[in-house]
């Protein structure tokens, strides 16, 4: 008779992946268990009151990246998912110009053609580039990749499929894939554009998340990446979910909870129970014993192989490329209350302040950003992704009031000269000083400040040296290689265990592949057993 | 010449798209500000304003005003008390649908039929021999729905006697020192009320709305989203989901009640002992089963919808703007069963949906139907779904 700690499936970490595994496996009538370390579900993607009546989304800001599928599937618009449109893009220049763009492909044309009547129509080939590009890779993205490392005749097959897929795509989009995968996102810009704004603008898609400047091989490959979201139809758009991604997670435990999940809360997992080389549950810090045949980590793959085990449990060639994967985040928030929507000098009203606000005004300057931290030390002048998030919806703030998301670039984990708990107002002060310099007088709207440094990341949420990907977008840990070569099908070698949080294929940026594949394979599996 | 409605100085003002249409004979802001989809987003999520000022809208008083409105309107009249409202229709004697429209009850003897298109001659000729005065007040009156989430609240801090009120009744309030009439109805499917006011009045109205109403998001909303969100409410609109019997030149072209989706208006004509026009021919209808056409909801199998798209090495559009043409749907035999004249993608939903009409054997929820759309100059199939009317249904709209 099972007991009541007895679970078909237990999802180690309640954040998006883990809500999104379960609540598959609970659909397919698993009775599963999700364990939450913290009292809130979410993981990294939350949003908090820390002031009252402000809505800190104190780490993930925006969605773009979720696939549809999951939205269908887990019937999400049941539960209250809103993705509400962001429909601006404001990029301040370094001389008191701007780059403002709004929803109308022609007047944007007119804006960019104010800085460059080359880069309007230039703009236009790019997107259609990156759409094509995109469009390409789709079926790579939205599929398990082949085990690159097997002799099975099915994934070999696989293999070739794929080289024949890329075979058969117009060569012009190959080679602008391969661009993009190998090259950097400056290379990629400077074919297009010939103003600081515009390259500066579209650069920073190059570098989110990731330790590359713009000029850095790789970047190409992480500014494909976030070219790689849908909003409604159109790749590469943004939106906002209402309450944040703390309001989109907790659709997730909603819609899990509906097909039958149980979502325990502070349960932090100690490690996972093995007996004989397969999984047989899990045990609480606090000793609490949970027993299922399957049990998947939501947690990143340091966390997965190195610590919920017994890394000796493993082969050694997984533990050692486990222990090469770089996680080295380099991503801070500085997040603020604000008495009221701070002003750019020449423009009235909020139109320019519903979407991104992007400081990083050229290519040198992300670059010179990048600079400081390859030798340890935080960008004195940082690249800033912010977002006025309660101009877009109003429930963020109280009436009249503003909510400030920042997302801060260069912040190493590793800090060559002091360390983050001593240095970490001094972040929010560069932040807030270089924000006074776009927006006059706005510290004197502050009423609250939050700083988040990748220490805090790791500390908060559990990703290792505060990487928000669970393990950078490099190619060597993509696709085939994502966490490890062999493992890239959310297997372990531990019969029972699956992971299937950011650092497994195709990574972060709250698309929540990971969950939907990694269960896809827990439930394949399982009807293998039973044959 | 086209004509401004009373809110115009201040509309004008915020349509900074110069995209108008021409509503009734009135400039309507198509949209007003960078994006449409934000302006939809206000009406489901803040609030929105829209102008609604265009629709007809005919003062009906006088002793015998019940019993005109008891004969001309399909729906009993007589259950609508002071202080409430009617989504109705009106019907010719064969029984096919002229019209539809929001009467709000102002007193015993008083009644505001709002109309999409002018019928006074038609009123007028139906109150022959009775004690009731009917009056064109379409020009005297502005109208301003103000639909969303915050709309009670913001609403509420200039006109406090609108807090209370509910679904689909009415009450007189002052706006500063304008007196106004508030009733809890709209297009939208959302919480939503519409302000009456006198044109005099109207621009102050509007101040004094947005002056509250601006920190919380509430913003004015065009066309464009108000027909995105009538989609998703289910709500049917003249021209385009049915046309008028007066003017139709063939039984083709004119619906009845019972076809539109209305036969909730008349479940009790059992005990209904009034004598309305159509009536005759409504019940031979029922009695004999002869209605052609069910209304319902239809949805794209979103998997199917990709299908198409993606097999023709295309990005599976996902346009909320509204096409009014007709899309028509198959049954699994390939014969044509019916069409829809409303069908948008739905960013609150998440899915292709329209608003449709189908033959009464394919009207269960769940049928199975193929879509016809239009993809690169050819057609393709497309399976949907048959669903219930409204797709969005928010709690919040009639608590």
């Amino acid at each position: 008779m099972p007991t009541r700690n007895d679970y078909d499936a237990i999802v180690i970490g309640g954040g998006h992946n883990g809500l999104i595994n379960g609540a598959y496996l609970a659909k397919a009538g698993l009775r599963t268990l999700i364990l939450e370390r913290r009292h809130i579900v979410g993981g990294a993607a939350i949003t908090e009151e820390l002031y009252p009546g402000f809505q800190f989304t104190t780490f993930s800001y925006a969605l773009s990246l979720l696939r549809t599928e999951i939205i269908h599937e887990l019937e999400l618009p049941k539960h209250g998912f809103m993705p509400l449109a962001m429909p601006s893009t404001f990029a301040p220049t370094d001389d008191g110009d701007y780059l403002f763009l709004g929803k109308d492909k022609n007047e944007n044309l007119h804006e960019i053609a104010r800085h460059s009547p080359h880069d309007a129509d230039a703009y236009l080939a790019y997107g259609h580039m990156m759409s094509q590009v995109v469009h390409a890779i789709k079926p790579l993205m939205d599929s398990i990749p082949p085990d690159i490392t097997s002799k099975d005749p099915e994934e070999r097959a696989r293999m070739a499929a794929i080289g024949q897929y890329l075979a058969d795509l117009p060569p012009r989009v190959l080679h602008d894939m391969v661009r993009l995968l190998t090259g950097s996102a400056a290379d990629i810009l400077e074919h297009y554009f010939e103003t600081d704004i515009m390259q500066g603008w579209l650069a920073s898609s190059g570098i989110i998340g990731s330790k590359v400047g713009p000029r850095s091989q790789g970047s190409g490959l992480v500014l494909l990446y976030h070219s790689f979201g849908e909003y409604d139809g159109s790749y590469g758009t943004w939106a906002f979910h209402k309450g944040g991604n703390g309001g989109f997670t907790q659709v997730l435990a909603r819609a899990a909870e509906a097909f039958g999940a149980e979502i325990r809360l502070e349960s932090p997992v100690e490690k996972v129970l093995t007996r004989n080389g397969r999984a047989t549950g899990v045990a609480l810090e606090d000793g609490t014993e949970f027993s299922a045949p399957v049990v998947v980590s939501a947690l990143d793959p340091r966390r997965t192989f190195m610590q919920l085990v017994e890394p000796r449990q493993l082969p050694a060639d997984l533990v050692e490329d486990i222990r090469r994967y770089k996680f080295q985040g380099v991503s801070s928030k500085v997040n603020f209350a604000l008495d009221a929507n701070p002003k750019y000098p020449g423009l009235e009203g909020a139109d320019h302040l519903r979407g991104f606000l992007n400081v990083g005004p050229s290519l040198d300057y992300l670059e010179q950003a990048f600079d400081d931290a390859k030798y340890g030390r935080f960008s004195g002048r940082p690249y800033i992704d912010g977002c006025i998030q309660s101009n877009i919806d109003p429930d963020m703030a109280p009436p009249g009031k503003a909510v400030m998301s920042c997302f801060v670039q260069y912040t190493p984990y590793e800090l060559r000269d002091g360390d983050w708990d001593t240095v970490r107002d001094d972040l929010g002060d560069t932040v807030q000083k270089r924000l006074d310099e776009i927006f006059p007088g706005f510290s004197d709207l502050v009423l609250h400040r939050e700083v988040v440094t990748p220490l805090d990341i790791e500390r908060t949420v559990g990703l290792s040296e505060g990487n928000i990907f669970a393990g950078e977008f490099l190619a060597p840990q993509m696709f085939f290689f994502r966490p490890a070569p062999g493992w890239n099908q959310y297997r372990t070698p531990i019969e029972g265990y699956y992971q299937c949080g950011s650092g497994t294929h195709p990574g972060g940026c709250v698309m929540g592949s990971p969950g939907r594949f990694a269960s896809w394979q827990i439930l394949g599996d399982l009807k293998k057993q039973k044959g | 010449m086209i004509r401004n409605t009373p809110f115009h100085p201040r509309t004008s003002e915020a349509n900074q798209t110069g995209l108008w249409s021409h509503w009734a004979g009135y400039l309507s802001a198509e949209k007003y500000r960078m994006s449409d989809k934000f302006e939809y987003w206000a009406i489901r999520n803040a609030a929105g304003v829209i102008d609604t000022s265009p629709l007809f809208k005919y003062r009906i008083r006088g002793r015998d005003a019940e019993k005109y409105l008891s004969g001309l309107l399909t729906r009993d009249i007589r259950k609508c008390r002071p202080g409430q409202a009617q989504y109705t229709v009106w019907c010719n004697d064969d029984g096919w649908v002229l019209e539809d429209g929001v009467i709000l009850r102002l007193s015993d003897d008083e009644f505001l039929l709002t109309t999409a298109r002018a019928n006074m001659a038609y009123f007028s000729d139906q109150a022959e021999g009775l004690s009731v005065e009917i009056e064109d007040q379409s020009a005297r009156i502005g109208a301003l729905a103000v639909q969303g989430p915050y709309a009670r609240e913001v609403l509420s801090q200039i006109a406090p006697e609108m807090t209370d009120i509910g679904f689909f009744h009415v009450t007189p309030a002052k706006i500063g020192d304008a007196s106004v009439v508030i009733s809890r109805t709209g297009y939208t499917g959302d919480l939503g009320y519409e302000v009456w006011v006198d044109a005099d009045d109207a621009v102050d109205v509007w101040d004094r709305l947005f002056e509250v109403a601006a920190p919380y998001g509430v913003i004015p909303a065009g066309q464009i989203a108000l027909l995105v969100t009538r989609v998703e409410a289910g709500l049917i609109l003249i021209d385009v989901d049915f046309k008028s019997a007066r003017y139709a030149w063939n039984d083709d072209q004119r619906a009845t009640p019972l076809e539109l989706g209305m036969g909730w208006m008349i479940r009790d004509l059992e005990t209904d002992d009034r004598n309305f026009i159509g009536r005759r021919a409504i019940e031979r209808e029922i009695a004999e089963g002869t209605s052609r056409w069910r209304t319902v909801g239809v949805m794209a199998d979103w998997q199917d919808w990709n299908r198409v798209y993606m097999e023709r090495g295309l990005v599976p559009p996902k346009d909320h703007t509204p096409s009014h043409g007709e899309s028509m749907l198959y049954d699994e035999e390939d014969r044509q069963v019916g069409w829809t004249p409303s069908f948008l993608y739905s960013p609150i939903m998440q899915r292709h949906i329209g608003i449709a009409r189908v033959e009464p054997e394919c009207a269960r929820p769940g049928t199975d139907l193929q879509l016809e759309v239009t993809i690169d100059h050819k057609y393709e199939m497309v399976a949907a779904e048959v669903t219930r009317l409204p797709f969005y249904n928010p709690p919040h709209k009639t608590a």
